[in-house]
């Protein structure tokens, strides 16, 4: 089925998140639609299933306009879509997320549950899914719920199938088999809209490239074009994809953890018996697919999780059983995964935000009372230190983009005299201004000869930053390997496979 | 790829060590042995099973009441002794080893408040059926609105609405089934403000529920005084439906008197629980208000309805709380009184979440805390010596129980209480 869009335009406020939009996607085409986070190709995607109404612009299939009203409507006309976060319901089976919206019945709207599970069975079987149709969602990792995504969409017959971002819960691996998956797809008729700020996927997958920048269609591109040439379309300048760090000599002390076990909400040892050193001046990554203990990880390292077993020291000092402000006095810096929720206060200003580790401690407190004048002063260096773009620092936070967010808090974190610094996913859902920033700053802090660790999902970032690359899976440290390793060998490490 | 479920997907599972349980239970089962065996009464108790006028009469059961405190305080800890060994093996206790436990201990009770006298089983089973309707019905309005999304604090006000139009516009009319009719009307009424304010609107359902609350007791106070206190012969006088025993079945030993000698509410709320059960699990409908409770986005893309399936399930579910109220006038009493519904549409609230939002489960809840009132009627009866207030404490503490060997395995529909807000 061929999709074209003319002249979408979307608007929330005074922001045009899509300016006049044209985009044609061609029958059994993989069209790769390129941009950074913000850039507006999920809203895009979200008007043309149905989610949003556009303020103009209009959506035609096979040539005919479209009036959709709601998602129905897109996927009665045959539009199917795989949200970057999944749209399954944890607590229902395969089977009833598929039919979800579409069921099957028998006399009186009784649930047909027999011809469910045999829908779910034929796709699967065809594109060998390998999924169980009364496997509840929830038991499954996330790359099987992505194939119940896939099979949902199928199901319902999509002849244009959009993907946002997929592969950003996938480890190489699945990465590739999910590439071959959007193959057979697009061989097999469908039409494809790939969405992704993955460069190196739209080179490999892609029939043609759209990007998209601030809203509105930059150009278009060939997956042959130069990763080079496809990063400056898609952030409209130069920009320098590697991360440039200088030789170091390694100090001493740094922190040292060993065997240590954390038991997680599910009474399962989320971390188990990892040990590892970082020396002051190494950048240590810890790499793995999403789910495998980083967080908890990270988590029992800052001191808000006990672990069960096991010790942390830093340096000489033993923070297994410190609490939190004892882990932060002893100048432990933490970049939080989730920046709305663990990072900053939204509701906060800038400069509030600024005080929030230190809220009770010289410069930002005199006795009992905020220290206003000095806070004032500070947050005014911080923020143009580390180029955080505000009106100013009575600005609430959560009126910033991601990476201004992002460097509030990297700014608070790296603001102080710092032993050890730890950052969990530094550059989720950052522009790539922000992200060559914030990698700068990490590496000035190593190069200073503090100890880092970083804990990303994001293979490009680990091989970027590490000097070594601790990989986890199932809560074990599979191996450490040197930050020269290739991607293929952490690939396999990440699937679980000791090398 | 690899399918593992991710339950399993790391090391071991290691099941905390908790002696809860077996610590609250141990207290428990010490307490009847030694209060109501050792130092129990030792006049006989009589357990009469069924009344002289049974078609099938079972004998009488005759025992010692200390007698009985013994054996089943035994018993007791012998149970608690077992979920004790199986706590320190880091082995599951099943689910029902609680409610036998409590089954026990209920009968040891009974036992020692009737000493010197009799336990008429389908007395006391029959009146906590009648008086678990309204809380049962409640809860089955509260289960259909949390099962989508909105939290329905305003059960105690449906109640309320519903045995004060089922009394007036019964005796008005004269007509018990349109009291019936116009009891399920107006708590869907109320049903539908509560589902506007809170899906339309946006305003905290958790405020609004409060509101209609006190509105429904401001309004039915202030028309019983004015109004219903001066003119009771002619709008406060519906009678009640007549108890109709169902043949045959009602004939069945201990159970049928109970459950099938009853009005015409008691019946619809045996109805009501089983077809909301189905609903809820085996049909389309049903899978899509669980999908609109859980994840209203995912429903949305998958051209679900949210704020219709919500406003529906909510109005509907006013209408059983409805007939619930009318059970409280028309299924029972006969009469309004002032603030009648007393609570229990709180109790409902509770219930649902006791019976873990599953319409079965909210029904035995219910079931329990309807055998507490009449616990406390009966009791005083029985033992006038006792202060009914110790009496009607037990059941209460048996939920403990119950909830002690449930706790962490509740989970409330995940978008309960979360406005769904369309981009």
């Amino acid at each position: 089925m061929k999709l074209e869009l003319r002249g979408i335009t979307k608007r929330f406020g005074t922001l045009v998140a899509n300016d006049n939009i044209n985009l044609v996607v061609k029958p059994g085409e993989i069209h790769s639609l390129l941009g950074e986070n913000g850039a507006g190709k999920s809203t895009l995607m979200n008007v043309l299933y149905g989610l949003y109404a556009a303020d103009g612009g209009e959506i035609l299939l096979d040539d005919v306009v479209q009036n959709f009203k709601g998602p129905g409507d897109a996927m009665a006309a045959g539009i199917g879509m795989v949200h970057q976060h999944f749209m399954l319901i944890p607590v229902f089976t395969v089977a009833e997320n598929v039919v979800l919206g579409n069921e099957p019945t028998s006399a009186l709207g009784v649930l047909n549950l027999d011809e469910a599970r045999k829908r779910v069975r034929e796709i699967s079987d065809r594109f060998g899914f390998d999924i169980d149709p009364d496997a509840l969602v929830e038991d499954l990792p996330v790359g099987s719920q992505q194939r119940v995504e896939i099979i949902k969409a199928l199901a319902r017959n999509a002849k244009v199938l959009v993907l946002d971002e997929p592969t950003a819960v996938l480890t190489p691996q699945e990465t590739d088999e999910l590439m071959g998956i959007m193959r057979d797809l697009a061989k097999a008729g469908t039409s494809i809209v790939f969405i992704t700020h993955k460069l190196r996927e739209v080179q490999a997958v892609a029939d043609r490239i759209t990007v998209i920048r601030l809203g509105a269609v930059v150009g278009e591109a060939k997956p042959t074009d130069s990763a080079g040439s496809l990063a400056t379309l898609m952030v409209g300048r130069e920009v320098d994809l590697n991360v440039h760090k200088s030789k170091v000599s390694l100090g001493s002390s740094g922190l040292r953890v060993s065997g240590l076990t954390v038991v997680g909400d599910r009474h399962t040892k989320v971390v188990d018996d990892v040990s590892f050193d970082v020396r002051g001046g190494e950048i240590l990554a810890i790499a793995g697919v999403q789910g495998n203990g980083q967080t908890e990880l990270a988590e029992a390292l800052v001191g808000l999780r006990t672990p069960s077993a096991g010790s942390i020291h830093l340096g000489e000092l033993d923070i297994t059983h410190s609490s939190v402000r004892e882990v932060i006095d002893a100048g432990v810096g933490y970049i939080p995964e989730d920046r709305k929720k663990d990072g900053l206060v939204g509701d906060f200003t800038v400069a509030e935000n600024f005080m929030l580790n230190k809220s009770y401690a010289p410069p930002f407190a005199k006795g009992i009372s905020i220290d206003f004048a000095n806070r004032d002063r500070l947050s005014d260096e911080l923020i143009s230190d580390f180029d955080v773009r505000t009106p100013g620092r009575e600005t609430l936070a959560k009126q910033l983009s991601g990476g201004n967010q992002q460097k509030v808090v990297v700014a608070r974190e790296l603001s102080r005299d710092l032993s050890l610094l730890i950052a969990s996913q530094p550059t989720r859902g950052v522009d790539v201004g922000s992200i060559e920033f914030i990698h700068e700053q990490i590496v000035a802090t190593r190069d200073a000869g503090k100890p880092v660790v970083i804990i990303s999902t994001e293979l490009d970032e680990v091989t970027a930053l590490a000097d070594r690359i601790a990989v986890m899976y199932r809560g074990r440290i599979i191996g450490i390997v040197d930050g020269k390793e290739s991607r293929e060998k952490l690939g396999k490490m990440m699937a679980g496979v000791a090398v | 790829m690899s399918t593992v479920a991710a339950s399993t997907q790391f090391q071991s599972a290691e099941a905390p060590r908790t002696f809860k349980a077996a610590i609250v239970m141990g207290v428990f089962a010490l307490v009847v042995f030694v209060a109501f065996g050792v130092f129990g009464k030792p006049d006989n108790v009589t357990f009469q099973w069924s009344k002289p006028d049974d078609v099938i009469h079972i004998p009488d059961f005759i025992v010692g009441s200390s007698l009985v405190g013994l054996a089943i305080g035994a018993i007791l800890i012998l149970i608690a002794a077992i979920v004790a060994v199986n706590a320190s093996r880091r082995r599951r206790n099943p689910q029902w080893i609680s409610l036998i436990f409590g089954f026990f201990a209920i009968i040891a009770l009974l036992a020692w408040l009737a000493a010197g006298n009799a336990v008429p089983f389908a007395f006391i089973l029959g009146n906590a059926i009648v008086l678990a309707v309204p809380i049962a019905l409640g809860a089955m309005g509260g289960i259909m609105s949390e099962r989508v999304g909105v939290v329905n604090i305003a059960i105690e006000g449906q109640l309320l609405t519903g045995a004060f139009l089922a009394a007036v516009v019964g005796s008005l009319t004269d007509s018990l089934l349109l009291g019936l009719v116009a009891a399920m009307v107006g708590a869907a009424l109320l049903s539908m403000v509560l589902a506007a304010f809170a899906i339309k609107y946006l305003v905290d359902q958790i405020i609004v529920g409060v509101v209609l609350n006190v509105l429904v007791l401001g309004v039915t106070n202030f028309l019983y005084s004015q109004w219903l206190a001066n003119d009771g012969e002619r709008s406060n006088f519906p009678g009640t439906f007549d108890i109709t025993p169902i043949p045959f079945l009602s004939d069945i030993p201990i159970i049928g008197p109970a459950l099938f000698e009853n009005r015409l509410t008691t019946y619809l709320a045996f109805i009501i629980i089983p077809v909301l059960w189905f609903f809820l699990f085996k049909t389309k409908l049903g899978l899509r208000a669980r999908a609109v409770g859980e994840h209203p986005l995912a429903a949305d893309t998958v051209g679900i309805n949210v704020a219709r399936t919500r406003f529906w399930w909510v109005t509907l579910g006013g209408v059983v709380a409805g007939l619930g109220g009318a059970a409280l006038t028309i299924g029972s009493v006969g009469a309004f009184g002032r603030g009648m519904s007393g609570g229990q549409g709180f109790i409902a609230l509770a219930v649902v979440i006791l019976g873990r939002w599953h319409p079965f489960y909210a029904a035995a809840a219910a079931l329990l805390f309807g055998f507490s009132i009449i616990l406390r009627v009966w009791a005083n009866q029985v033992s006038p010596g006792i202060p009914t207030d110790f009496i009607t404490m037990v059941p209460y503490l048996v939920t403990l129980i119950a909830v002690v060997g449930f706790v962490g395995r509740v989970r409330a529909p995940a978008a309960d209480g979360q406005p769904y807000i369309k981009g």
